[in-house]
C-alpha cells in the first residue's frame, strides 16, 4: 500500500468534485479520504485527496487528474506537510465511564463538544494516527457513531499552491 | 448593439467560429436553435440517428482537421450521441457536440427528454459544460472549439437548457477565453530531442512508431523528412495509416494484431523505438511484457499522460508532433553531419527487407470460388489507383482495409480505432463526403456494420452525398466467427446473419441509392467499373464473400507479437525471444 496526500487546485465551479470522483472511479484510483473547500481565492477551490495507490502509479493519477480542463494545479504534499483532521466521536458514557471518557479526551487535547443523558461527543483534530488512536481507546466504551472530515493538508514552505503554479507557468 | 435570443447567439458563435457544415436531428428542447439556422450560412445535414450525426462529425473532422459539429435535443437525442463522443475520445478526434436541455427549472426533475447528459458523457468527453447563464454561452462555444481542437484533440460537449436558447442577450465573440487549468504543451524540450537524437545516432535497429497523433498534428512531412534523413524504417499503426507512404521503401505497414509480419517483429527485434503520437495500445503490444523486448524507448506525444502509462519510456517529449518532429529532423541533420553521414544499419534494412519478401500479406482467390474480401479490396484499389478516401467499420473487412489497400496520404484512411464501433463506416463516410466534395469516398464495411447505421443512406441520398460502399458480406459477424472458429472450438454462438437478409441490394434501391452484387470473382472486376461510373447517387455493392475467410496474420490476444499465426502456408521462423540481436 503506498498513501499519497495531493493538493489539488480547482476552478470553483458545479460539477468540478463530479469530474474528480469519477476520474478516480473510471481510472481505479482508490480514494482514502477527499476534502474540498474554499480557498484565499473565491475563484479557487481545494481539493485534499488521499490516495492508496496499489497497483496504479502516482505519476498517472496526477497525470489524468491536470487532464481536467477546470483543474489548475496537482502537487503531492511532502511527508513533512501540515497534515489535520477533524473527527467527532459519540462515545457511550454511563455513571464512572463519563470521567474516564473525558481523561482520554483530555490527554488527546480533544474537547467534549456534546453531552447528552447517555453518550459524550468528543471532537478531536490531529493526525490520522492520532485519531485512529484515540478512537482505538473509546472504542472500548462503545461508539455509537463517528464522522471524519478527511484529511486537508497545507506544504511548510514559502510558496502557496499557485505560487508554484505561476511560477510553473513562467517558466515555460 | 440589440438583444437577440440565446439560439442566435448559439449559431451566431457558430458562423464566427468558422463553422461551415453541422450534423444534427432537432426536438424539442433544441428546437429554438433550428430558427435562426434557416437564416445562416451554415449547411445542416438532416442525419437519420444521432448517432450517425456524430460519426458524421467524427468523418469530417478525420478529413478537415477541424472540429466537426453535431446537433441533438435532450434526453434521448443526447445520450444517442454517447457512442459517437466516446468514439471521438478513444481516437483523439475533434468534435464539439451541442444539445438541447429541458429548461432549467426543470433540471433534476425527471421532465420530459430529460437526461443528465453532461454527467452521462463525463468520462467520454475531453470536456463539456452546460450553460445555465445566456452571458456564458457565446465564451462557451468558443472554449469548446479550443478545447476540441487543440492539445490532445477530443470531443467536448455544450448542453443549453431551452430557457437559456429562448432568453435574450446581446451578441459577443470574445477574442481570447479564460482557462486557467489548459495549458497543453506544445513545445517539444529541445535538450529532451538531442537526447532522442543520440540515442537515434547509437541505435542499430530503430523503427519509427507511428502513431495517428502524427496525422492529427499534419505532421506527415517532417515525419517523411525524419525517415528519409535518417534512412529509419516506419511502422503507421490503424490510426496512421497515410501518416507514411506505403510506397516508400522504408514504410513496413502496419504493426499489432492483424499486422503484417515484418512490421510486427520489426518491433519485436528492435533495439529503439522512436514513438511518435503512438500510445502503446495492446492492440499494438500484444502481452505487454513480452513487447519489444530489447528496444529502448523514445516517446513523443501531446498528452503526458500518454507517455509511461504502458511502456517505461528512455526519452520522453511532451509536445506537439510537428514541432517534436521538426527539432529532431534539424538535430539529426547536425549529428548526422558530424558522424560524416547515416550511421550504417544495412544488416537491419536488409533483414526487414527479406522478412518483406519472405512474408507478405498474401491471400489466395481461386477462380471458381468465393470471391476473396481481400481481392475485392485490392480490385478496388485497382480501378481507382488508390485515389480515394477509404473509410471502414469495425472488424475483419476494417483488418483487410487496413492492410491490402496502400495508403500514400494522410487522411484517407478513416476508421473507428480505439473505441472499435461497429457500424461507423456509413455515417463516417457521409461526413468525410462532405468534407471533400471533389474526393471519391470508399467504404470497405461488413454485412453486420452495415446494418447497425444503415438508415443514414437515406440522408446520402436526401442530400445528394454519394459514396461507393463495398460490403463485404459474409453473412457473419465475422471477427467473432473467427475467434469462435479458432479460440472456441468452432462453436459459433450467435454470429450468423445470413447472406439474403436484408437484401442489399433492394435496401439500397429502397433507400435511393444503386444497388449492385456481385457472387463470384469474375463479377468483381465489372461490378466496380459499374460503381464507379456512378457519380451522382451512392452506390452499395453486395460482395458476397467467403465465410470462412479468416484475417492474418494475428497475434492472439494476451500472447506475444513474438507468437504471431501468419496466413495458410506461410510458417513464421523460430525467432529466439531472448536474443538481443538477430539470428
Amino acid at each position: 500500500m503506498s498513501v499519497h496526500t495531493l493538493s489539488v487546485l480547482v476552478e470553483n465551479r458545479p460539477g468540478v468534485l463530479a469530474r474528480v470522483a469519477g476520474l478516480f472511479a473510471a481510472r481505479g484510483f482508490n480514494i482514502h479520504s477527499l476534502a474540498v473547500g474554499t480557498t484565499e481565492d473565491t475563484q479557487y477551490s481545494r481539493m485534499t485527496v488521499v490516495v492508496d495507490l496499489k497497483t496504479k502509479s502516482l505519476e498517472q493519477v496526477v497525470k489524468q487528474l491536470n487532464k481536467l480542463i477546470n483543474i489548475i494545479k496537482v502537487v503531492e504534499l511532502d511527508n513533512d506537510a501540515i497534515e489535520r483532521e477533524l473527527a467527532l466521536i459519540k462515545v457511550r458514557a454511563r455513571g464512572d465511564d463519563r470521567a474516564r471518557i473525558i481523561e482520554i479526551a483530555d490527554i488527546f487535547r480533544a474537547r467534549i463538544s456534546g453531552v447528552s443523558r447517555g453518550t459524550i461527543t468528543v471532537e478531536a483534530t490531529g493526525s490520522a494516527d492520532k485519531l485512529a488512536a484515540l478512537q482505538d481507546l473509546l472504542a472500548e466504551y462503545g461508539i455509537v457513531e463517528m464522522a471524519r472530515t478527511g484529511v486537508v493538508a497545507l506544504g511548510r514552505d514559502d510558496r502557496g499552491i499557485k505560487e508554484r503554479m505561476l511560477r510553473a507557468a513562467s517558466d515555460e | 448593439m440589440s438583444k437577440v435570443t440565446g439560439s442566435e447567439i448559439l449559431i451566431k458563435s457558430l458562423e464566427a467560429q468558422g463553422v461551415e457544415v453541422v450534423f444534427g436531428i432537432p426536438g424539442g428542447a433544441i428546437m429554438p436553435v433550428y430558427d435562426p439556422l434557416i437564416d445562416s450560412s451554415i449547411r445542416h445535414i438532416l442525419c437519420r440517428h444521432e448517432q450517425g450525426a456524430g460519426h458524421a462529425a467524427s468523418g469530417y473532422a478525420h478529413v478537415t482537421g477541424k472540429a466537426g459539429v453535431c446537433i441533438a435535443t435532450s434526453g434521448p437525442g443526447a445520450t444517442n450521441l454517447v457512442t459517437a463522443l466516446a468514439d471521438a475520445k478513444m481516437d483523439s478526434i475533434p468534435m464539439v457536440a451541442i444539445t438541447g436541455q429541458v429548461p432549467t427549472p426543470m433540471v433534476g426533475n425527471d421532465a420530459f427528454q430529460e437526461a443528465d447528459i453532461t454527467g452521462i458523457t463525463l468520462p467520454v468527453t475531453k470536456h463539456n459544460t452546460l450553460v445555465t447563464d445566456i452571458a456564458d454561452l457565446a465564451s462557451t462555444v468558443k472554449e469548446a472549439f479550443i478545447i476540441a481542437e487543440t492539445g490532445r484533440p477530443g470531443p467536448v460537449l455544450i448542453d443549453v437548457p431551452k430557457d437559456v436558447l429562448q432568453g435574450h442577450a446581446e451578441f459577443h465573440w470574445p477574442d481570447s477565453v479564460d482557462l486557467p487549468g489548459y495549458r497543453p504543451t506544445t513545445k517539444g524540450n529541445l535538450r529532451q530531442v538531442r537526447e532522442a537524437v543520440k540515442l537515434i545516432m547509437e541505435a542499430k535497429r530503430p523503427i519509427l512508431y507511428v502513431g495517428g497523433g502524427v496525422i492529427r498534428s499534419n505532421a506527415t512531412d517532417e515525419l517523411f523528412e525524419l525517415a528519409t534523413e535518417g534512412r529509419l524504417p516506419v511502422v503507421t499503426t490503424l490510426m496512421a495509416r497515410g501518416a507514411f507512404p506505403d510506397s516508400n521503401e522504408l514504410c513496413l505497414g502496419m504493426p499489432g494484431m492483424h499486422g503484417n509480419y515484418t512490421a510486427v517483429t520489426a518491433m519485436q527485434k528492435s533495439d529503439l523505438l522512436i514513438a511518435l503520437g503512438a500510445r502503446f495500445d495492446d492492440r499494438v503490444t500484444g502481452k505487454l511484457a513480452a513487447f519489444a523486448p530489447h528496444a529502448k524507448v523514445i516517446h513523443a506525444d501531446i498528452d503526458p499522460a500518454e507517455i509511461g502509462k504502458n511502456r517505461k519510456v528512455d526519452v520522453p517529449i511532451v509536445g506537439e508532433a510537428k514541432d517534436i518532429i521538426t527539432k529532431m529532423v534539424a538535430e539529426l541533420r547536425k549529428a548526422q553531419a558530424e558522424f560524416g553521414g547515416v550511421p550504417d544499419r544495412g544488416a537491419w534494412l536488409k533483414q526487414l527487407a527479406d522478412w518483406q519478401k519472405q512474408f507478405p500479406l498474401i491471400f489466395e482467390q481461386p477462380s471458381d470460388g468465393l470471391i476473396k474480401q481481400q481481392y475485392v479490396i485490392e480490385r478496388m484499389y485497382e480501378a481507382t489507383k488508390g485515389d480515394a478516401i477509404v473509410v471502414s467499420g469495425v472488424g475483419q473487412h476494417q483488418m483487410w482495409a487496413a492492410g491490402h489497400w496502400k495508403y500514400d496520404e494522410p487522411r484517407t484512411w478513416i476508421n473507428s480505432g480505439g473505441l472499435g464501433t461497429m457500424g461507423y463506416a456509413i455515417p463516417a463516410a457521409m461526413g468525410a463526403k462532405v468534407a471533400r466534395p471533389d474526393k471519391r469516398v470508399i467504404t470497405f464495411d461488413g454485412d453486420g456494420c452495415f446494418q447497425m447505421t444503415a438508415q443514414e443512406l437515406a440522408t446520402m441520398t436526401v442530400e445528394n452525398i454519394p459514396v461507393i460502399m463495398c460490403i463485404l458480406n459474409n453473412g457473419y459477424l465475422g471477427m467473432v466467427r473467427q475467434w469462435q472458429e479458432l479460440f472456441f472450438e468452432e462453436r459459433y454462438s450467435q454470429v450468423y446473419l445470413t447472406y439474403e437478409v436484408p437484401d442489399y441490394v433492394m435496401l439500397a434501391e429502397a433507400y435511393g441509392a444503386v444497388g449492385l452484387r456481385a457472387e463470384s470473382p469474375e463479377e468483381v472486376d465489372s461490378v466496380i467499373e459499374k460503381a464507379l461510373s456512378v457519380e451522382d447517387r451512392t452506390v452499395v455493392i453486395d460482395f458476397r464473400c467467403d465465410q470462412t475467410e479468416k484475417v492474418y496474420p494475428m497475434v492472439a490476444s494476451g500472447t506475444s507479437n513474438d507468437d504471431i499465426i501468419l496466413g495458410p502456408g506461410q510458417e513464421a521462423p523460430q525467432l529466439d525471444p531472448s536474443a538481443a540481436t538477430l539470428a
